[in-house]
């Protein structure tokens, strides 16, 4: 099913596929003699199941599309929160293969849901830029997004996704001036994805008065749904939104609230954050 | 500048700008192409304006102290027995290395942008010094990203940054050596970019720098070609230069590209041992891939996960290697060779004890080289060594790794 957005505003949900928090990463409790180290650590490469439940919450509680995050060793574009959260999932070995199973657990789960794969470029070029369209499909992923990756560089990859029918999903700035946006409108599928501010990812208190500027400007290129980012963290952000896009994207309020959470209670936080996004009353009980 | 994309941007045309042959580009989050456009276009204009050129050459030479000297190390050469040796002495700049060149050039373009607020990485320090001292001279703030482990290891060049003015800014993420420093330089860059510039240190990351990088370091190999024919009536056999992100060695190589008898030889990292993690030798142990901002050979694992490296020398100890350098690697117009650690602590010692002169460790990589091939070579050849910075600022890690306080390594060396 391509991306689509029933409620409004749509919801857009990243999370770092493999991150378990910090109850299970082997750094945060080194294992002692006599103390061994938790579960669910590095022990289980490729155990994603955290992760899946962490998603069907998410999906269940109101998400219209996921974000999986493939984790990167250098992560340029994101704060300290999806840093930590991308080291964590890396020490537990964490691949590209594994996030693209994932992807197909969630699809066969609840096919309603968008996913869309979120990675820097360098871990699909190591896998193969075409055999990463294809298995990203053949998972049944609706979209991609590079967050290293210009128009100006994509002819291969944007061929990749035709072929595949797969959504390349294209960031926006407050700084692309209309020339770009107009390209960036072009060559996008899905969505497009509107950075709320010039920044790195990570919450902020306020919401950013470039975002509705850069919203506006979008429109005139395209009409796709415009999702917006960074920083969104709280009822109030995710109303404001509502005001002037399709959708907002949540994602390191998310994956602060995994690394915060104590055992087994990750999925049912999560559950409770997006509710109480539309919600606000429940949010109180947070 | 038109953002419309057309087939010659396909990574596999090198005639896209930017590129250098498959390599190069520019593999950025979208919040930095209006100011990599903004810069491209004020490089441009600067580039060819004679008011510019004419103040960076007055710094240069007055400021810096360019031309820098050509030794003839006449010692060194009787002792190995072969070529003869001569030492490009960048070494004898203000601040102590090249990376002066590339400071005062970059500087100047953010004046004349208009921002006043500079920040920049920096390994083994240079460029960090380098940094610090053009924004005093111009008057500028400065912030200078370093890994805590180079904080460390470099401690002298930490202290000369903070007396001049600078903020030095410590990097606690991943491997807190300088692939970190420049994330948190561009996750700086990408807050801030609407008045900041970000003085990037070596012929890498998206374009334009790699071109602008080298073409403030040509003036290198372009005094060089002149000093040689005024010295020796001919151009020389080889020049050998270290390659961390490369960029002494391409200012270094640039004016002899076209002259194909002239041997061209980058040393890369060899650090401790040949496995993964243990050098930074990138055209040995790495495969094509994008790290910040560039398509260039890069140190990673089976996962693309980029992969720790080490080196005794800060300045060297970085996981890609500009992409000019790729290119010329490729096409074998250049060489790349590795020296290891061992080597290069043996070569500081050499040329400190043969012609009075200690090299920085980066510089050393080049020495080493220079040790392994001139005996090798016959006499009437000559072999030219990019001494690309001093010693100096070693001497906390040479007084360790030689334990110059017992003193015994050194007396056997």
């Amino acid at each position: 099913m391509p991306i689509h957005f029933p409620n409004h505003p749509g919801l857009v949900v990243y999370l770092t596929a493999g991150d378990n928090g910090l109850h299970t990463d082997p750094q945060a409790h080194p294992a002692q003699p006599g103390n061994p180290a938790p579960r669910g650590n590095a022990a289980q490469p490729g155990d994603l199941s955290l992760t899946r439940d962490i998603a069907l919450a998410a999906i269940d509680a109101g998400a219209d599309v996921l974000e999986l995050g493939v984790p990167f060793s250098d992560p340029m574009a994101d704060g300290p929160v999806i840093q930590r959260a991308s080291e964590r999932a890396l020490r537990r070995g964490t691949r590209l293969a594994d996030v693209l199973r994932l992807a197909a657990d969630l699809h066969r789960a609840r096919p309603q849901a968008g996913i869309v794969l979120f990675s820097y470029l360098n871990p699909i070029l190591r896998f193969g830029m075409a055999r990463f369209a294809d298995e990203a499909a053949a998972a049944g992923a609706d979209g991609v997004l590079l967050t290293d990756m210009i128009v100006e560089e994509a002819a291969d990859y944007l061929a990749h996704m035709r072929r595949t029918g797969l959504s390349p999903i294209f960031l926006a700035a407050p700084t692309s001036p209309d020339a770009r946006l107009q390209a960036i409108a072009a060559h996008s599928a899905g969505f497009i994805y509107a950075i709320s501010r010039t920044g790195v990812t990570g919450k902020q208190k306020q919401l950013a008065s470039d975002a509705a500027a850069l919203v506006e400007r979008i429109r005139r290129w395209t009409r796709l749904p415009v999702a917006v980012g960074f920083g969104i963290s709280s009822a109030d952000h995710f109303a404001q939104v509502g005001q002037f896009a399709d959708a907002a994207v949540i994602g390191s309020a998310i994956v602060e609230l995994i690394e915060r959470s104590g055992p087994g209670q990750a999925a049912a936080n999560v559950s409770r954050f997006i509710k109480g996004l539309r919600q606000p009353a429940l949010a109180q009980t947070l | 500048m038109t953002a419309a994309i057309t087939e010659s941007a396909n990574p596999a045309s090198a005639t896209a700008p930017g590129r250098f042959g498959p390599y190069g580009g520019r593999y950025v989050p979208e919040t930095l192409m209006a100011a990599l456009a903004e810069l491209e276009a004020a490089y441009a204009e600067a580039s060819t304006d004679p008011v510019f050129q004419s103040e960076l050459d007055d710094l240069l030479r007055n400021f810096a102290g360019r031309p820098t000297a050509l030794t003839f190390a006449a010692r060194l050469t009787e002792q190995l027995g072969g070529a003869k040796i001569y030492l490009k002495r960048e070494d004898l700049l203000h601040t102590g290395a090249h990376k002066i060149n590339n400071a005062l050039g970059q500087g100047l373009l953010a004046r004349r942008m208009g921002k006043r607020r500079i920040i920049a990485e920096t390994g083994a320090g240079q460029h960090g010094v380098a940094t610090a001292t053009v924004c005093a001279l111009l008057g500028m703030d400065c912030i200078v990203y370093m890994g805590e482990d180079d904080i460390r290891r470099q401690e002298l060049n930490v202290l000369r940054m903070r007396l001049l003015g600078a903020e030095v800014r410590p990097v606690t993420s991943g491997s807190r050596t300088l692939k970190d420093a420049v994330n948190e330089a561009l996750r700086d860059w990408v807050t801030n970019v609407r008045d900041t510039y970000y003085i990037l240190g070596s012929a890498l990351g998206p374009h334009p720098y790699p071109t602008m990088v080298r073409d403030f370091h040509r003036v290198i190999g372009i005094e060089l070609r002149q000093q040689i024919l005024e010295r020796e009536g001919r151009l020389p056999d080889a020049i050998v230069a270290c390659v961390g992100g490369g960029s002494n060695a391409i200012g270094a190589f640039h004016a002899f590209l076209d002259d194909p008898a002239v041997r061209l030889i980058g040393v890369e990292a060899g650090g401790r041992g040949k496995s993964l993690g243990d050098h930074a030798a990138r055209f040995e142990g790495g495969v094509p891939g994008v790290l910040q901002g560039t398509y260039s050979y890069v140190l990673q694992d089976e996962n693309g996960q980029v992969a720790l490296t080490h080196s005794v020398s800060a300045g060297l100890d970085y996981a890609t290697v500009g992409p000019e350098h790729a290119a010329l690697h490729d096409s074998g117009r250049a060489t790349y060779v590795s020296a290891d650690d061992a080597h290069v602590l043996d070569a500081v010692v050499r040329l400190s004890r043969a012609e009075g002169i200690l090299p920085a460790l980066e510089s050393a990589h080049a020495v080493a080289e220079c040790l392994r091939i001139a005996p090798r070579m016959p006499r009437h050849a000559i072999l030219v060594v990019n001494l690309s910075g001093r010693g100096d600022k070693d001497m906390g890690i040479l007084a360790r790794e030689l334990k110059i306080a017992g003193a015994e390594a050194l007396d056997q060396a």
